[in-house]
């Protein structure tokens, strides 16, 4: 099982790969050159590395949230929405940090995103639980509603005059640059690590894992064995939501110092491709994250070349050849018709 | 083939509409069809009854061409098929038309465009669909199959998206239609519309050969039965045989089980009658899905080693007495007690905390999570036993994999293999193993504690159930096998149109005298 799920994302890669190199010589360019340049803009250089990192983090905290609820069976489409709740939170609470040690204000910044995005989540999932009300559905329509409220509330009570953006925060709550020569990458990225770690050890060694999996395989035998449904999904939902509201960590506390409206926008939807390039695995949604890092940084370094948008194909392609060789997407599908 | 002789099959000198000769097919260890002959005649209705399991569905499946069999003939008006190559299309070719159990219809579609679906009339590559509706008109003043071919099939009862179902297979020119647990669905006054479009249906000539398991409506239309058990036709009754004789032909005791079979007071009598109940039922009852009572009103009392069998034909409520008393089901009225406290509100997690224990009816749907891990199946409701301060315990649920593996005889006996690579039987020890090695078990609910099992399995499941027994937990097992519940249960209780029509001490249960309680003969 897993040496073929490796198997069909390396083909994956090398189809997406392959289109591009097509696109790029019908532009005129060497695919060679390209990738070189591409590469050589992203790994190769300090700079690109830490930027790498820090287009990574925010792909890494929304793949995960797709993934814990997936393998509970439910479908997550309401990380974008959730990452801004989280993020203007932490940015709320880190304006009022003033004076506390770093570690007590930056952990009340990652409480707050966390609690933000974990609310957000649970109501589509206490709506599913209670109602039936399909969690797809609902995330995608608490995504326009997220928006209009942070907008709101910004505008209204938070944002500084005349922008929109909210006060700085204090700067015991700023997480730390990697110094990677001036790029954006903080200790954000290690704590994005840390998360796929914990989510990991979660779903396998925890007793609530092992209930919320059994959630996603089977509902009728995960009841049969005294799993309280209901609670289940709220959970779920909720850690998902939780995570994606973590997204600020590298964005508000590591890089801008506040949160502004648009910040880390989109990233919620890649956390689907994300999740799906890793299978829905904690510990692949790394690697799938610093792949799409890699493409949104390099794009910009070969656009001197070739349109940014070929990266942009490689993307969609990789996503594409990944969904239609997955199971889980399948079995969802199976699982709509009924 | 030593069975009776053969009544009302071939009489006169034209072909039979359908004729099946040695047909077999295999499932692993389990026999599904054991050399099957059938013949129905023209314009004859033709019953095939049997437990779950005897094998009906599999023989109607592969005469439609669904199934592949090992070995057999089969005859469709005189032409030789091959079995080999058989298909649905080759099956719809020789006038061969099967109406499914699960419809298999376009909601959305109008009635029309749901018949001639897949072979559409065009006239000059337009489709054409006001021909095709005249002939459905036409279809259904001849046989009484009235339905509007301009309507959605979602806006249809259930008995008229049967009718469509019906339309589309004379539409395609269906001489022989196989129908498969056709009353299932349908509500009492449908099934009576529905036989007397089956009647006229064989006065023009075609054959219906239904299965079923409702006797009363066997007898009400079949011109000839087949009964079969374990496989096998046991039995070739022609029409006028009463439903008890039907029935005891259904579910008589064959050699095999009177050889294994202990009699039920060599059982040491550890049941103390005095001792409190551990698990009772007070005037349950339970919703069935999509309307009506499941459960109509029972009441049990089960004491420390106590066993209490319900027989009964599938769908007399069995299903949900068995999910209520796990807490799957809500309950409508009436209260369910556990060592004497209510639990008829508590969510299931807390009934297994309390030393309930359930071997659910579907193994696949309930019992296991088919894509998790041995390892992981034997923790399945089980959990909190493992968990220290919210983290699994890894070394201890290893182990306690390992055992049960080992005492229940599981095969392959590799922890990390997924449940559903599993054989039937395999799967089934481990859910049995796993229930009865829960520490504090008080009471166990096993539905079909051996469905779909081989023989020598069944008989180490029986053996751990009845050591249950006899170390005191109190088990209420629910089977369809009547030889399973002679070996195992003190009392047999009879459940029929949700209610227990009869308690019958097991020493006293005959098969005549149970099948007559199955069938409501006696009600």
């Amino acid at each position: 099982m897993r040496t073929r799920a490796a198997t069909s994302i390396a083909i994956a890669l090398l189809i997406a790969m392959a289109a591009a190199s097509l696109l790029i010589l019908a532009y005129g360019q060497s695919p060679g050159h390209v990738y070189a340049v591409l590469l050589g803009h992203t790994w190769g250089d300090r700079y690109g590395l830490g930027q790498v990192l820090f287009k990574s983090t925010p792909l890494i905290f929304t793949g995960l949230a797709v993934a814990v609820a997936f393998q509970a069976g439910l479908f997550n489409i309401g990380a974008e929405g959730q990452l801004l709740v989280g993020g203007l939170a932490m940015a709320l609470v880190g304006a009022r940090c003033g004076g506390l040690p770093a570690p007590l204000a930056i952990g009340l910044c990652l409480a707050a995103g966390a609690l933000a995005g974990a609310a957000l989540g649970a109501l589509p999932g206490w709506l599913r639980a209670r109602f039936g009300a399909h969690e797809v559905i609902n995330t995608i329509m608490l995504n326009f509603i997220a928006q209009a409220l942070a907008l709101w509330l910004g505008r209204r009570f938070f944002f500084v005059e005349q922008t929109v953006h909210t006060p700085a925060i204090a700067d015991c709550a700023r997480l730390p640059a990697l110094g990677l020569a001036g790029s954006a990458a903080s200790v954000g990225f290690a704590l994005a690590l840390l998360a796929a770690i914990a989510v990991h050890g979660l779903m396998r060694h925890t007793r609530l894992g092992f209930e919320l999996r059994a959630l996603g395989q089977s509902a009728t035998a995960a009841a049969a064995g005294g799993v309280a449904i209901g609670r289940a999904i709220v959970v779920a939902m909720a850690l998902s939501g939780g995570l994606a509201g973590l997204v600020g960590a590298g964005t508000v506390l590591g890089y801008k110092g506040y949160y502004e409206e648009g910040i880390a926008s989109g990233s919620g939807f890649m956390g689907i491709a994300v999740a799906l390039l890793g299978r829905n695995r904690p510990l692949w949604i790394v690697p799938a994250a610093l792949l799409f890092g890699t493409l949104a940084h390099g794009g910009l370094a070969v656009n001197a070349l070739v349109p940014k948008e070929i990266v942009e194909v490689i993307q969609a392609i990789v996503i594409l050849a990944i969904a239609a060789s997955s199971s889980d997407l399948q079995r969802l599908a199976a699982q709509g018709q009924r | 083939m030593t069975g009776p002789a053969a009544i009302g099959a071939g009489e006169g000198g034209e072909a039979a509409a359908l004729s099946l000769e040695g047909v077999t097919k295999r499932y692993g260890a389990l026999l599904a069809n054991d050399h099957v002959a059938l013949e129905v005649a023209a314009g004859q209705v033709h019953a095939i009854v049997g437990e779950n399991g005897a094998g009906k569905s599999t023989l109607l499946q592969i005469v439609y061409g669904t199934v592949a069999a090992d070995a057999g003939r089969l005859r469709v008006r005189g032409r030789d098929l091959d079995l080999a190559r058989h298909s649905p299309a080759t099956a719809i070719a020789a006038g061969l038309g099967m109406v499914h159990q699960h419809f298999m219809l376009v909601p959305t579609l109008r009635v029309v465009e749901n018949v001639v679906l897949g072979r559409e009339p065009r006239r000059r590559g337009r489709l054409d669909l006001d021909a095709a509706a005249a002939e459905i008109a036409a279809l259904g003043e001849r046989h009484g199959l009235r339905v509007d071919p301009w309507r959605r099939v979602e806006q249809l009862t259930v008995g008229e998206q049967q009718r469509v179902e019906l339309i589309k297979i004379l539409w395609r020119g269906a001489q022989t239609l196989l129908l498969d647990e056709p009353t299932a669905v349908l509500a009492p006054t449908e099934v009576g519309d529905l036989f007397a479009v089956l009647r006229s249906l064989a006065a023009a000539g075609k054959s219906v050969v239904l299965v079923s398991h409702k006797l009363d409506e066997v007898t009400a239309i079949a011109d000839a039965v087949t009964v079969m058990r374990h496989g096998r036709v046991v039995a070739r009754l022609a029409a006028g045989t009463s439903s008890a004789e039907i029935a005891s032909a259904m579910v008589g005791t064959d050699a095999a089980s009177q050889l294994t079979a202990a009699a039920p007071g060599a059982r040491p009598a550890t049941a103390s009658r005095q001792a409190a109940a551990v698990l009772a039922a007070r005037d349950l009852v339970v919703p069935r899905d999509g309307g009506g009572r499941g459960v109509d009103g029972v009441s049990f009392e089960l004491r420390p080693g106590e066993v209490l069998g319900v027989a009964g034909v599938q769908g007399n409520g069995q299903s949900e007495l068995a999910l209520a008393l796990a807490g799957l089901l809500p309950v409508r009225s009436g209260r369910v007690l556990l060592d004497g406290i209510d639990v008829t509100a508590a969510p299931t997690g807390e009934r297994l905390a309390r030393g309930l224990g359930q071997v659910p009816e579907d193994r696949l749907l309930r019992g296991l999570v088919p894509a998790f891990d041995l390892a992981e199946n034997a923790l399945l409701g089980r959990q909190p036993e493992f968990t220290a301060r919210g983290l699994l315990a890894r070394g201890r649920i290893a182990r306690h994999a390992a055992e049960l593996i080992a005492a229940s005889d599981v095969r392959p006996p590799d922890p990390s293999l997924p449940a559903a690579s599993l054989s039937g039987g395999n799967q089934q020890k481990l859910v049995v193993g796993r229930e009865l090695s829960r520490p504090g078990l008080r009471a166990l609910v096993c539905a079909e504690p051996t469905r779909g099992v081989d023989v020598a399995a069944a008989a180490g499941i029986h053996r751990r159930l009845r050591q249950a027994a006899d170390s005191g937990v109190a088990l209420l097992i629910i089977s369809t096998d009547l030889a399973e519940l002679r070996r195992l249960a003190d009392r047999i209780a009879v459940m029929y149109r949700g209610r227990f029509a009869a308690v019958l001490e097991a020493a006293q249960a005959s098969d005549r005298a149970l099948g007559q309680w199955m069938t409501g003969a006696t009600a």
